[in-house]
């Protein structure tokens, strides 16, 4: 798959867990999850869930902990499927 | 400064009826909520009738985010979130705007325990290794406050936002802690109200007990006796209410309908001493909990006009009769009129409480005594106290100024509160 895939399809996996004032077309591969895009914190656990589940791959604490931003979500995904 | 405190919003999520005009019609017509569930059948339970609020998925939706019922698997957290976001629109309330919460207003909304289908789900997980696979959505719907903590965030609200639990006496206990906090000045506006899940897991401690009625799986609608002398167990309900409690300015200020007034009311416990233990109530202290509810209001026991009982249909309906008796100090066709509504919605567990305070103020604003489902055959010790005409087995038209509600809980814990018809 390739990396716009991958960025598309990250997009609808966040799509639910934006607050109401921040819609889909705020998401840019640089987006920061937390301080950008207003996620709540709690909610990260829920899209590293969900990232699992799409790609069927498994996230460390340390990938977890490095997932910042949309881009830093890609770069684990695609070593993870490499 | 004591501030007179009246109800302004009622919700409600119950077996015999979700928002206030199924669940009226439903009183006033006797129409039962208990069925048949053959979930309860295929895991072999004694008894295999329950209540359950009936709700399709569309209406849940309207109460909920997107994000909130993403992995959603609470019913008390469903039920409550319906009644308590009802009763606060039936109350004309908005809820406050993004920036800053409403100092004024509280929640204190009980529950018995809470998420039971999600901590199963959770169980299931940590037993496989899989702990990390919990997400963000377990604490939230396991914990018992999550309850008034899903409240408190829809409606914004910024004074106490808290749960209480005493099992049985959860929700009857709540309005009086509601009631204590506006009258002491604390809080203008209390949501207050509870829930209870409902399925197997919650009802099958009741049912490995054999305190539910085992021999009306193919009759639900016969299963709820209460007052009856064929009274063989309590039907395990589930659901919730929801009341808002206001003091009176605010509520002028607001120009806000009112329901009826909150008197007064007391909350006492047996401390499992003179008869009393973990399941059965010591009668000293119901009575004087009855009494001390009554002198809190300023009431002789001849201005009540009626009494919701909690008569939950097993074979203790007699003793909470006789203690009522006794607390009052009435007999034959002096009693107040009487009734229970467990013959029509079951038992509701923690929601119990609140389900029945709404049905009961209903009573004021409808003019009417709701009917005392299954008691055709009224059990010989309470017709020996209490006449037949007292406990009407259909509706009746009579506006009451005053109802005396109460609520008896596992624990020996016992909570009475008193409410008015509203005059100026």
């Amino acid at each position: 798959m390739e990396k716009e895939d991958y960025y598309q399809q990250l997009r609808g996996i966040v799509q639910p867990y934006l607050p109401e004032d921040v819609t889909i077309k705020d998401v840019t591969p640089e987006s920061h999850f937390i301080n950008e895009l207003n996620i709540n914190s709690a909610n990260l656990v829920d899209i590293v869930l969900d990232v699992e589940d799409a790609f069927g791959i498994t996230l460390e604490n340390d990938d977890m902990d490095q997932m910042q931003t949309v881009n830093d979500a890609i770069a684990i995904i695609n070593k993870k499927r490499s | 400064m004591a501030h007179r405190v009246v109800i302004t919003g009622l919700g409600i999520c119950a077996p015999n009826g979700v928002g206030l005009t199924n669940f009226t019609n439903s009183l006033r017509e006797g129409k039962g909520g208990i069925r048949f569930y053959p979930e309860l059948k295929e895991l072999n339970f004694g008894c295999q009738v329950a209540g359950k609020p009936i709700l399709t998925t569309e209406y849940i939706n309207n109460y909920f985010t997107k994000l909130q019922l993403r992995d959603l698997n609470a019913s008390g957290v469903v039920y409550g979130v319906i009644a308590g976001t009802d009763a606060w629109n039936d109350a004309g309330l908005s809820k406050a705007a993004k920036e800053e919460p409403d100092w004024d207003s509280g929640v204190i909304f009980g529950t018995g325990i809470l998420g039971v289908d999600k901590f199963r789900e959770s169980i299931h997980h940590v037993d496989a290794g899989n702990t990390r696979r919990l997400g963000s959505t377990s604490v939230i719907q396991t914990m018992a406050s999550g309850i008034s903590a899903y409240l408190g965030g829809i409606l914004g609200s910024g004074n106490q936002v808290t749960t209480n639990s005493s099992a049985c006496t959860t929700g009857t206990e709540g309005v009086i802690m509601a009631y204590d906090r506006i009258y002491n000045g604390k809080a203008k506006r209390i949501l207050t109200g509870s829930c209870s899940d409902s399925g197997p897991y919650v009802w099958g401690g009741f049912d490995a007990m054999r305190i539910l009625p085992r021999s009306f799986n193919d009759n639900p609608d016969k299963a709820s006796r209460p007052l009856s002398a064929s009274a063989s167990g309590f039907v395990p309900g589930s659901g919730a209410g929801a009341l808002v409690l206001e003091s009176l300015e605010s509520a002028r200020e607001r120009g806000a309908n009112i329901y009826a007034e909150v008197l007064g009311g007391a909350i006492n416990s047996g401390g499992h001493r003179g008869g009393g233990s973990m399941t059965a109530p010591n009668s000293m202290s119901v009575q004087r909990c009855i009494r001390e509810a009554l002198a809190n209001a300023g009431l002789s026991s001849r201005e009540i006009d009626a009494i919701n009982g909690h008569l939950t249909a097993t074979a203790k309906d007699p003793v909470e009769i006789h203690n009522w008796q006794k607390a009052l100090e009435l007999t034959g066709t002096d009693f107040p009129y009487i009734n229970s509504f467990k013959g029509i919605m079951g038992h509701g567990l923690a929601a119990a409480g609140s389900l029945e305070c709404v049905a009961a103020i209903l009573q004021f604003k409808e003019g009417q005594i709701f009917g005392n489902v299954n008691s055709e055959d009224l059990h010989p010790e309470i017709e020996k106290l209490v006449d037949r005409s007292r406990i009407p087995e259909k509706t009746i038209n009579y506006k009451p100024k005053t109802i005396a509600k109460a609520s008896f809980g596992f624990g020996d814990v016992n909570a009475c509160v008193i409410f008015k018809n509203f005059e100026e």
